[in-house]
């Protein structure tokens, strides 16, 4: 890709972008949130035309209009977001758009033949004939793989793809794309990980603010060279925290439950769930993906029902409350999908600043909403959390770039000066800089002596920011303990269900 | 202009052209010898004299509540198939007001008459309101019952408390009954004989729809209810994370919805142009008002305009069955115009793609690869 520029209403997304990609390697692409890593990749496949700039392959000029093009060309993509048919199954999904007809009736048996070999080549180990909404998101995400793979594309684009995974599908997937390195495929990869760059990088490229900065060896740099590349000044990567002083109890559950369940996978529900969030702490709830978490934040803030149990906030049962009761009691929830629950994607950024306090006196008058209010607290939290997009506090939300949606959020919530925060994955598919400051503002909410519940996947997250670690497996705590005291292998043994300790409450 | 509003102008141009020339084709097969002449009324007819202005603003009025009424539904996500039943209820209740309580004065009985079709609308849209949000059940399908409950519950009220037998439809409403017409009558008028004039019946009913689409245009941009009818609409799941009653979301937007097709309803029937059928037929209006809110964009100022072009082809496409057409051609050609309008936002990505650079540029797109190739060597 040489030169190419794209812009959006009051943005520059990329900016006379140069790329280059050997056969063969697995080339990364770092930058911050709205560094314009999407949109450039978007253009490699098709999805938007560049306004100047030119593709080329194998050294020829190439016109790319559209996935198809894209697809013509040997170019694949798995989104940030996977666009996948649910009700379909794997093998459906995989074919879906090149399948083989014989006069009107559709071929699968050549299909279903390639797919498993495939399948059983890179050891995915994965049922071609479940539906896709039954299978978990690491599942859904080779499903996404094998499309390519069963394109013969030989130019494979990741954006973001680990930012959804566990840390075990994360192994997977970092093998996986080894292996197809080795067969000659080459591999473009976005994350914010530098670790994942260090780990299967040959090169690693540098965008910031829509321009290339630069590319680099990826084995001849370290981490913090690439950071400094990327935000354009030295970072620090560590955290210093002080020691939590924890105070009164402010949420207390007690023998929780619940059968039906709204996991993916299908197995976890909840079964007598005990345990107590004190001010002044983050108390972290780990566990591999669909062992009851999901099922857990729902039953706390109150977007599902529960069976039996009760939920006590400072003081008062909440246990049957409305949605917006538990709100104004003092619980913000930063939510898990943050398309599905955390934002209104055709409201205007400023729009969603307010989606949980728009009937304040703060920002409405009579059943008017005050305009001006809410643009210029939308401007303030842009200014505070860093929040990058075309058009500052009108910029339509499904317009920005995922991260930055995800600050909209965070800021949402945390501003919001909540007794009780619970923050589900809340740096998922953040920059390194900004991981850094929302870590640093969950640690002081905490130290303003109020109780975050961390819900997270990531073993690294857990063990720097939490001060008590939960472990979950299949719906019930197996483990109750502190990071100090706990190594990551131990974690990981908790959370497969190898081990147990005894949970007191 | 912006580049956004040119190219939108310039799709609805490419659109409306498009579906003029498909609609002149059908006219050709239809009868050739006269096709143009009947393609010129309506396009033209419209403007033909001040009376005929009058007459296009006349037949904007219901569609203009009807349009309002799809919109205002589909803005929480909901699709009001069911504007007819509502509009064929309010108007029926406007009737009935009109017919009795003599004992009021004029104005006060035709405000009553007003505010009671909208409450009747209302409560027609209220019941797939209902069921969608305590049973789940499709509003399409129970906006198909309730329109279908509501003709035959209109011809037998009809029949039974305002028929005239002599033209098998409801009883004219008295003089008193019928909205005031403000004296729009000495503007919106033609000389057919010197000192004798012919008048559009239109009346306060255009204002009405317009104040009314004002109102709701503030209702859904400016007001908390607003905020939540509209997040509703755009994304259940974050409505319901945000604490939204979604279930009293859909009620009142169903309701509201049935009020404005109520209202729109008493609007045709209390113009004295208009009387109610007595046999089963379905009303073409909330039909129309869906094509309307469609072309409008589901912008309320929009639906001003879009009821009103509307409108416009509807008076010159009656006028061609004086050359002959029949009502049915009629009919076809301008659905078939008004059909391809709803390709405009298809023709607006479209045009963005393949002409934006260009128009930027001023150059053809070989040269404008040209030009790059040069710049990045
Ligand atoms: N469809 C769009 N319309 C308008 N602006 C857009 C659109 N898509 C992206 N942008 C803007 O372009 C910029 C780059 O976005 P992009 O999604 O490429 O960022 P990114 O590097 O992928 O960030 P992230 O790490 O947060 O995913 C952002 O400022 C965003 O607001
Ligand atoms: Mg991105």
């Amino acid at each position: 890709m040489r030169n190419i520029t794209k812009e959006f209403p009051g943005i520059i997304a990329n900016d006379c972008v140069t790329l280059q990609l050997k056969k063969g390697e697995i080339h990364a692409l770092l930058g911050e949130n709205g560094a314009g890593k999407s949109t450039l990749m978007s253009v490699l496949f098709g999805l938007y035309r560049q306004e100047a700039g030119e593709i080329y392959k194998n050294g020829e000029s190439v016109q790319i209009q559209g996935p198809n093009d894209a697809n013509r060309l040997g170019i694949g993509m798995v989104h940030q977001h996977f666009k996948l048919v649910h009700n379909f199954t794997v093998l459906e999904n995989i074919v879906l758009g090149v399948e083989t007809t014989k006069s009107g009736v559709l071929q699968m048996k050549e299909a279903r033949d390639k797919v498993l070999s495939l399948s059983k080549k890179y050891a995915f180990d994965i049922d071609i004939d479940k539906e896709v909404r039954h299978i978990s998101v690491g599942m859904q995400q080779r499903v996404e793989i094998l499309k390519m793979l069963y394109r013969d594309n030989e130019i494979l684009i990741f954006d973001e793809p680990t930012a959804v995974l566990t840390p075990q599908e994360i192994e997977a997937l970092m093998q996986t794309m080894r292996d197809m390195a080795a067969e000659g495929k080459s591999i473009l990869f976005i994350t914010h990980k530098l670790d994942e760059i260090k780990l299967v990088a040959d090169r690693c490229s540098v965008l910031r603010k829509g321009k290339m900065i630069g590319t680099v060896d990826v084995a001849a740099t370290t981490k913090e060279e690439m950071s400094e590349m990327m935000v354009g000044r030295k970072v620090i990567l560590s955290l210093d925290k002080n020691e939590a002083t924890v105070g009164e109890t402010i949420l207390q559950v007690r023998n929780l439950s619940r059968r039906g369940n709204e996991s993916k996978s299908g197995k976890a529900q909840l079964s007598n769930i005990n345990f107590d969030v004190k001010a002044g702490e983050i108390l972290c709830i780990a566990g591999i993906e669909g062992n009851g978490q999901t099922d857990l934040v729902y039953a706390l803030t109150g977007l599902s029902d529960i069976d039996s149990g009760t939920i006590i906030l400072n003081g008062t049962d909440i246990s049957k409350a409305k949605i917006r009761k538990r709100t104004e009691a003092g619980i913000s929830h930063i939510p898990e999908d943050r398309h599905r629950h955390g934002l209104v994607l055709d409201y205007t950024l400023a729009y969603n600043t307010v989606l949980q306090t728009y009937y304040t006196p703060r920002f409405q008058a009579k059943g008017f909403l005050k305009m001006k209010t809410i643009l210029d607290y939308a401007r303030k939290l842009i200014e505070r959390f860093d929040i990058r997009s075309g058009q500052g506090e009108v910029t339509s939300t499904r317009a920005m770039s995922g991260g930055n949606q995800q600050k909209v959020i965070l800021a949402r919530e945390i501003d919001r000066d909540p007794q009780l925060l619970i923050a589900v994955q809340p740096t998922r598919g953040l920059d390194v800089g900004a991981i850094e400051y929302i870590h640093s503002q969950l640690l002081a909410q905490r130290d303003s002596g109020k109780a975050v519940l961390l819900i997270s996947l990531e073993l690294e997250e857990v063990m720097n920011v939490s001060d008590r670690i939960l472990v979950m497996y299949e719906g019930e705590f197996v483990a109750d303990v502190n990071p100090k005291d706990v190594t990551f292998q131990e974690l990981g043994l908790y959370m497969s269900g190898a081990k147990r300790s005894e949970v007191a409450v | 202009m912006n580049k956004d509003a040119l190219m939108s102008f310039l799709s609805s141009l490419v659109v409306l052209a498009v579906g003029l020339l498909i609609g002149f084709v059908i006219l050709l097969v239809s009868n050739a010898s006269s096709a143009w002449e009947a393609f010129r009324t309506i396009l033209t007819f419209g403007f033909r004299g001040i009376r005929n202005v009058g007459d296009v603003l006349l037949g904007a009025t219901p569609i203009i509540m009807t349009g309002l009424s799809v919109a205002f539904a589909f803005k929480t996500g909901l699709f009001n198939i069911g504007a007819t039943g509502q509009f064929a209820f309010g108007g029926l209740v406007a009737i009935l007001v009109g017919h009795n309580f003599e004992g009021l004065p004029n104005g006060l009985r035709i405000i009553l008459a007003l505010l009671a079709a909208t409450a009747a609308g209302a409560a027609w849209g209220a019941i797939p309101g209902l069921l969608k949000a305590f049973r789940n059940v499709h509003e399409v399908i129970s906006c198909i019952m309730t329109n279908y409950i509501g003709m035959f519950l209109v011809t037998f009220l009809v029949d039974r408390y305002a028929f005239n037998p002599a033209i098998g439809r409801s009883q004219a409403l008295p003089e008193g009954s019928n909205l005031p017409t403000l004296g729009f009558q000495y503007i919106f008028r033609e000389e057919f004989l010197p000192g004798f004039y012919r008048s559009s019946q239109v009346n306060v009913g255009i204002l009405i729809a317009i104040f009314t689409a004002i109102l709701m245009y503030i209702i859904l941009e400016k007001t908390t209810f607003g905020y939540e009818l509209k997040a509703c609409g755009f994304n259940k799941d974050a409505a319901k994370y945000a604490g939204i009653n979604q279930n009293r979301s859909i009620v009142a937007s169903m309701m509201i919805a049935g009020g404005l097709a109520g209202l729109g309803g008493a609007l045709l029937y209390t113009s004295g142009t208009e009387t109610m059928s007595a046999a089963n037929v379905l009303l073409p209006y909330g039909f129309t008002g869906i094509s309307v809110a469609f072309l409008g964009l589901s912008n309320p100022i929009g639906i001003i305009f879009s009821g009103t072009l509307v409108s416009y082809l509807f008076l010159g496409g009656a006028r061609t069955q004086v050359l002959g057409f029949s009502i049915e051609v009629v009919e076809i050609v301008i659905s078939v115009i008004i059909y391809f309008c709803a390709f405009v936002f298809l023709v607006k990505t479209f045009l963005g793609k393949h002409i934006g650079r260009l128009l930027r540029r001023g150059k053809s797109p070989e040269q404008d690869r040209a030009d790059k190739g040069g710049e990045s060597a």
